[in-house]
Parts: C-alpha cells; structure tokens; sequence
C-alpha cells in the first residue's frame, strides 16, 4: 500500500519532468545550437586560423590572434572612434531624455500625442533611417538648405572625415533618445507623491524639488541608461555600414568595432582573428553590463 | 501661479519644436518619394510636391523585379519568428515559472547569463554552424536561430510568476492536462504579455541588418534592408526611387506600432525596470 503511493507520486513527479522537458524542447534546441554552441565556439576559434575558402580548415596559432591586435592599427581607430561616440551620445542622448521624461511628466495636455509622435524614429529601421538622413546631410540636402537659411556654412556631411561621424552621432542621438524617455517616464510614476506634498508644505520651489527628490530618485535609472547607451554604442553597425557603403569611410572616420570584426571576416576571410576581436567586444560589453549589475542591479534582479 | 502659464507656454514650445525635429526627416522622404528626380535635384525645401508621379513606385515594382521578393522574404522571415517566438518564449516561460523538473534552475540561469551576451559575438560561429548545416542562403537559416529569445522568456517567466495559481488548478480539476491548461487557459490570459512581445520581436526582425547581411548572398534571398542597401548603391544618386523604397519598408512596421502601440509602451516600461 505504502510502495503504491510511493509508486504513485513518483510516476507524478516523472510526468511533470517529462512535461517540463517537452515545453523546454525548443528553447533547448534552439538555444544549444544557436547560444551555447556558438559561444564555446567563439572562445576556441578565436586561438586558430580559420580557413572558410572551400573546405573549412583550422590551424592552431595560440596568442597570435590576440597578440596581432595590439599592432592593428585599424583595431586603435575603431576603438578610438567608439570611445568618441560614446562620450558625446551617450550623455546627450541621456540629458535629452531626462528632459523629454520631465516635460511630459508634467500637467501637459496631448502628451499621448507627444509620446506617439517622438517613438517614429526608434521603431523605424536602422537601414530606412540611415538612408534618410544620408539624404538630408546630401550637398544640396534639408540640412545644409536650412544651415545657408540661417546665414550658417553648409558642410560636406558625408565625404569630410572630420564630421562623418558626427553625422551618425546626430542621427543616434535623435533615434535613441525617445527609447530612454519610456524608461525615465516610467520610473518617474514610481516618486510617491507624498515627497513632492511634504516638500511643498516645507515651502520647496519647483526646481528645489528637481533636484532634491526627482533626480536622487531617478539616479539609478540614469545608471541604467548611461550603461545602456555605452552598450549600444559598442554595437554600433548598421549605420555606419550604410553610411560607407561597408568601408568605414572616409578615412576610416566611421569605423566602428562590429564593422571591423564584419570587414576581418567576411572580406578579408579571417574569421579566427574576427572571433579574437569579437571576444574582446565581448569582454568589454560584459564589464560594462557587470558593473552596473554590481553597482545598482543586484536588488532589483530578485523580485 | 501666474508665472506657470509662462513655463507651460515654453514647455509645449520645447514639445513642438521636438515634434517638428522628429517628423520633419519623415515628411521629408516621404513628399520626396513622390516628386520626380528633377525636382528633387534642383533642391529647395518645398515640402509638397510641386509634380506629384506615382513613378517612383511604380519604377522600384516593375523595374527593380527583386524588390517585390525582398518584401516577400522579410513578410515571410517576420511573421514566421514572431509566431515561433510567441509559441516558444511563452512555453519555456511557463515551464521556468511553473514545473519543476530537473534542470529547472540551471536553465533559468542560463537564460540570465544569455541575456547578456550581445548578438554580435555569437554572430561568426553562428556562420559557421550555418554553413555546416547548409542553411546558409535560405530562410531556415535566418529563421531558425532567431525562434527563442532569452528576453522574453524571462519576460513570460517573471509573468506567469505572478499569475493566479487558482485557475490552473481549478482547470486540472475539470481533467485538463498541463498542455490543455497551458494553451486553452493560460495563454489567452497572457494577451498583454503577448502583444508586447509581438511588436518587439516582429520589429527586431522586421528591421534586422546585420544577421540577413551576412547569411544571404544571393540576391533573391536578401530582405529588405539588405536589398535596400544594395539598392541604394544601385541608384546612387535616384533619392526618389530611394526614398519611395524606403516608405514601403516603413510602412508595415509603422502600421503594427500604431495597432499595438500601448503595449509597446507598456513593455518598454516593463523590460525597462525588470532589465535593470
């Protein structure tokens, strides 16, 4: 009788493991071969030669792959170039944001319309948008129609070396901004009210509670924000590929690490040394992504 | 008091002017696409067209044969990763939130740690596992590997958490096994989650450059931002027919954003605060 129920509970406990495999199954699947697979690939085949012309060949080289970059110059001014993407978007784009957030957080009427209209950019593709605005920074474009306008000097957007990623730069900064505004207006639902009460009662004026309740409260989300964008600045590709029509042009100004990685991989055919750049991408992205973990995510990664 | 009228009157001037900097590219290439190259070459800032044609889409339908199939390939390369997504996301969800089996707690791990690896790092190797199965140039090789996504199944998983455990149970009461249960009783109380879901993936693939750009080498098979790459260097200097391709490709997902619009919101908020 004993052994029954045993028997019983243990075909129970068998038919839920069976169904929990089965809804598993293609996330499994697909994650084994497409993840997991691809991640322990990368971390090998970064140490070989990989030969993808006809039969694909391996050769073993250690280091080299690694020990190479350090001569590339290509791998500096790609580096050099997203470090100067990241500290002039990156902050931009946060200020803008926060005070996109801020204005339509207030008593603003039609600010569903508002919300509507600023969202174009980040859910139109990356491909369409570049393409526009290649058209815009065009000799006789909107924008250097509007620059003479104003009585300003217009500028060779596209061909001049000096300004061709400032060029990405603005296009970024208007498509991303509007993203980080969604995340700033749903942390600011989350200031209990009676803080600004107490405050007004205590006679605060409306910058006074600006600074001294909205933006302490709104810190961590900031760090969020500023993480996000370094990350997204490191992924930078589409636009800088359309833009150079692949080169990473003029002058190698537009340059970006995944283009680098795509150019040594599929133009040049070196996937090894492609892979090692890519674990090196990897590793900066993970510090990046661990740091803020460490500094503001851990109690909120439980709930 | 008074002075408020004054900071509300700058506050919707800063609001408009954002709006017109937001819509100004769009209207831009969108009264483009219907001008004649002429006009657009003489340049000016006229807004509507002075000729308006047609031609420019009509050109990139009859004249350009592969831009109907690029339309084709991404209507088919979207929908088909947005239904897996759907199906698949929400069942690994339930399964991390809801059953217990061996390796529960491994994969949800592993589902945390895949969410920081960016795509771009398991993008060559992912090539060659491609090229080693003979999907590369094919539509199993740009649907396959995009079918889950560790995003949303922590999304479903932090869902179903929260979710009434009651009418599970009241549901294997009337003799509904797991399967009948999930489909007939949780999933359709799970349309928020879904919608969500829905814009975001069908958006991502919808959009997505880098993945098609380096599987497909033949032309037929690009999608559309790979094929409207190609084109622009095609019509170097033919912004109309340029412009008119890029409206066609901006559509849809514009048409899904505007049904679906709540939700995206909602979920932006939602992976927002979770993400962090």
């Amino acid at each position: 009788m004993n052994s029954s129920i045993q028997q019983f509970w243990a075909r129970q406990r068998d038919r839920e493991a069976i169904t929990g495999y089965l809804f598993m199954a293609p996330t499994m699947i697909v994650a084994g071969v497409f993840l997991i697979l691809p991640v322990v690939f990368a971390v090998i085949l970064s140490f070989y030669q990989v030969q993808l012309l006809g039969e694909v060949s391996f050769r073993f080289l250690g280091l080299k792959n690694f020990i190479r970059m350090f001569s590339d110059e290509r791998v500096w001014i790609a580096l050099k170039n997203t470090a100067e993407y990241a500290l002039i978007v990156v902050p931009v784009q946060t200020i803008l944001a926060l005070t996109l957030a801020l204005i339509l957080n207030s008593q603003i009427r039609g600010k569903h319309w508002f919300r509507i209209i600023f969202f174009l950019p980040t859910v139109t593709s990356s491909a369409v948008l570049t393409l526009i605005f290649m058209w815009i920074y065009n000799s006789n474009g909107l924008l250097n129609t509007i620059l003479s306008f104003l009585g300003l000097p217009s500028y060779n957007w596209l061909g001049d070396p000096a300004v061709a990623l400032k060029g990405i730069m603005i296009m970024n900064i208007w498509s991303t901004a509007p993203l980080f505004m969604v995340i700033y207006l749903a942390a600011l639902q989350d200031i209990p009210e009676s803080l600004y009460e107490a405050a007004t009662l205590d006679g605060a004026s409306q910058w006074e509670k600006l600074w001294y309740i909205t933006l302490p409260f709104l810190q961590p989300v900031t760090f969020f924000v500023v993480v996000m964008g370094m990350i997204g600045t490191f992924q930078l590709f589409d636009q800088s590929y359309i833009f150079s029509a692949g080169s990473g042009g003029p002058n190698n100004s537009t340059l970006t690490i995944v283009l680098l990685i795509y150019q040594y991989a599929f133009k040049s055919l070196d996937m090894g040394y492609a892979l090692a750049l890519t674990l090196v991408l990897a590793l900066i992205l993970i510090t990046v992504t661990f740091v803020q973990r460490k500094v503001f995510g851990e109690e909120r990664l439980g709930d | 008091m008074k002075n408020f009228h004054w900071t509300t009157g700058f506050l919707y001037g800063v609001l408009i002017l954002y709006a017109v900097i937001t819509i100004l590219p769009f209207a831009w290439a969108l009264s483009a696409s219907f001008k004649p190259l002429a006009e657009i070459a003489a340049g000016g800032a006229n807004l509507i067209p002075q000729t308006f044609t047609w031609e420019n889409y009509r050109t990139i339908f009859l004249q350009e044969p592969l831009f109907g199939r690029w339309l084709l390939n991404s209507t088919i390369a979207a929908i088909s990763i947005t239904l897996f997504n759907l199906l698949f996301n929400s069942m690994a969800g339930y399964a991390l939130a809801r059953i217990s089996f061996p390796g529960n707690q491994v994969w949800f791990w592993i589902i945390l740690a895949a969410l920081m690896i960016p795509g771009q790092v398991t993008l060559l190797p992912k090539f060659l596992i491609l090229k080693s199965l003979g999907w590369l140039n094919t539509y199993m090789g740009l649907i396959a590997p995009a079918t889950v996504n560790a995003t949303f199944i922590f999304m479903m998983r932090q869902f179903f958490i929260n979710f009434p455990k009651e009418l599970e149970e009241a549901a294997a009461l009337d003799g509904l096994g797991r399967f009948e249960t999930f489909f007939r009783v949780v999933l359709p109380l799970a349309k928020p989650a879904l919608a969500a879901q829905t814009i975001f993936v069908f958006m991502a693939a919808w959009n997505e450059f880098l993945m098609p750009l380096v599987i497909m080498a033949n032309p037929e098979m690009f999608t559309l931002p790979v094929g409207l790459n190609a084109f622009k260097g095609q019509y170097i200097s033919y912004w109309n027919y340029i412009m008119a391709a890029s409206m066609i490709f901006t559509l849809p997902a514009l048409a899904i954003y505007a049904f679906f619009n709540r939700y995206f919101i909602q979920g932006l908020s939602f992976t927002g605060g979770k993400n962090g």
